[in-house]
């Protein structure tokens, strides 16, 4: 096959996508019109039936009920994927006594240094917040799991330790990990036993727009952060670790 | 549509293109990293607060992330089989 046929394969091929491209946009409904029942319906429930203000938290976290179960365990089944998968080829290599590169810092710039320690504490109450705001604004225990991990991620970038598991006890995100999908299972397994329905709410619902309030929904917040920061962190450290192996028989 | 929305899709094709035209992996995963970004600012100028968020954390933080890990470990091993020959 020479380059010039190719060429025109691949023409005709971009000419039939952009001209279907440009005729299924032109058929598109204009921005912001939508006659969908239920999104309409989910609009004006959030607040009055369940007292928080982010429509998106109360649609996953409540009237979905038992489809964000699945959700949830997406990430939870991809970490234990990862690290099955790392640690089974772990078991054919041995821990490098004497890597070929030089064990230095991670952080080999000043700027990197100072950046990153400056930054660590914002960036974790940053996570704190949105994780904890997850019922009243945008956000929520998906985005604040991962800010919360860029915060310890900072601290392994500014710092010399060169093994994540001593910039982050890995122990401890392991667990994290699977306290909060536990957590999320065992909030909703409650709505079926107290409320009748999957991730029924249980509790009391509290004043609309405070920090406590939406019943439950702060709570699945909370344990899909420790979730996503475990799962995260366990993932990345197990790979950073895995820049130090060397499989045996190679010295 | 608004000027931002237009200046913003516009932003997001040029990052596009320019992820497909990097061709070291390394400086692929920061533009992958820069695409991201802009996609959030995007969902951010079509009133989608929430996906904005989720795209700046997946996209501009933990795919970048991703893939320079998986890349700095499939390069060691190259150069642990270099070092064999």
């Amino acid at each position: 096959m020479t380059r010039r046929f190719r060429m025109v394969v691949f023409g005709l091929g971009a000419a039939g996508l952009a001209g279907l491209l440009a005729w299924g946009f032109a058929g598109l409904p204009s921005f912001g019109s939508f006659d969908g029942a239920y999104g309409q319906l989910l609009a004006h429930l959030t607040v009055p039936e369940r007292h928080a203000t982010s429509a998106v938290s109360v649609s996953t976290f409540d009237f979905r009920g038992v489809d964000t179960l699945g959700e949830e365990f997406i990430l939870f089944t991809a970490a234990i994927g990862v690290l099955v998968l790392l640690r089974g080829q772990r078991a054919g290599e041995t821990v490098a006594a004497e890597p070929i590169r030089q064990r230095e810092p991670a952080a080999e710039s000043k700027t990197l240094r100072s950046v990153g320690t400056a930054l660590a504490a914002p960036v974790l109450v940053l996570g704190i917040y949105v994780v904890a705001h997850g019922h009243l604004t945008p956000g929520g225990g998906f985005q604040g799991g991962v800010i919360l991990m860029t915060a310890f991620l900072l601290v392994y970038l500014a710092g010399t330790h060169l093994d994540l598991r001593r910039a982050t006890p890995l122990g401890a995100m392991e667990a994290a990990e699977g306290t909060g999908a536990a957590g999320f299972a065992l909030i909703g397994l409650g709505g079926i036993v107290l409320a009748g329905a999957f991730l029924e709410n249980f509790i009391g619902f509290g004043t609309v727009g405070n920090l406590v309030s939406g019943g439950v929904i702060p709570l699945l917040n909370i344990s899909v952060g420790l979730e996503v920061m475990g799962a995260v962190l366990v993932i990345v450290g197990e790979l950073l670790d895995q820049r130090f192996l060397v499989r045996r028989g190679d010295r | 549509m608004t000027a931002v929305q237009a200046v913003a899709l516009v932003v997001v094709a040029l990052a596009g293109t320019a992820v497909a035209l990097t061709r070291d992996p390394a400086r692929q995963a920061l533009v992958a990293g820069i695409f991201g970004f802009s996609l959030a600012i995007l969902f951010l100028a079509f009133q989608a607060p929430d996906v904005a968020l989720s795209q700046i954390v997946v996209g501009a933080v933990a795919l970048p992330a991703m893939i320079i890990y998986a890349y700095r470990k499939v390069q060691r091993r190259e150069e642990v089989e270099r070092g064999q020959r």
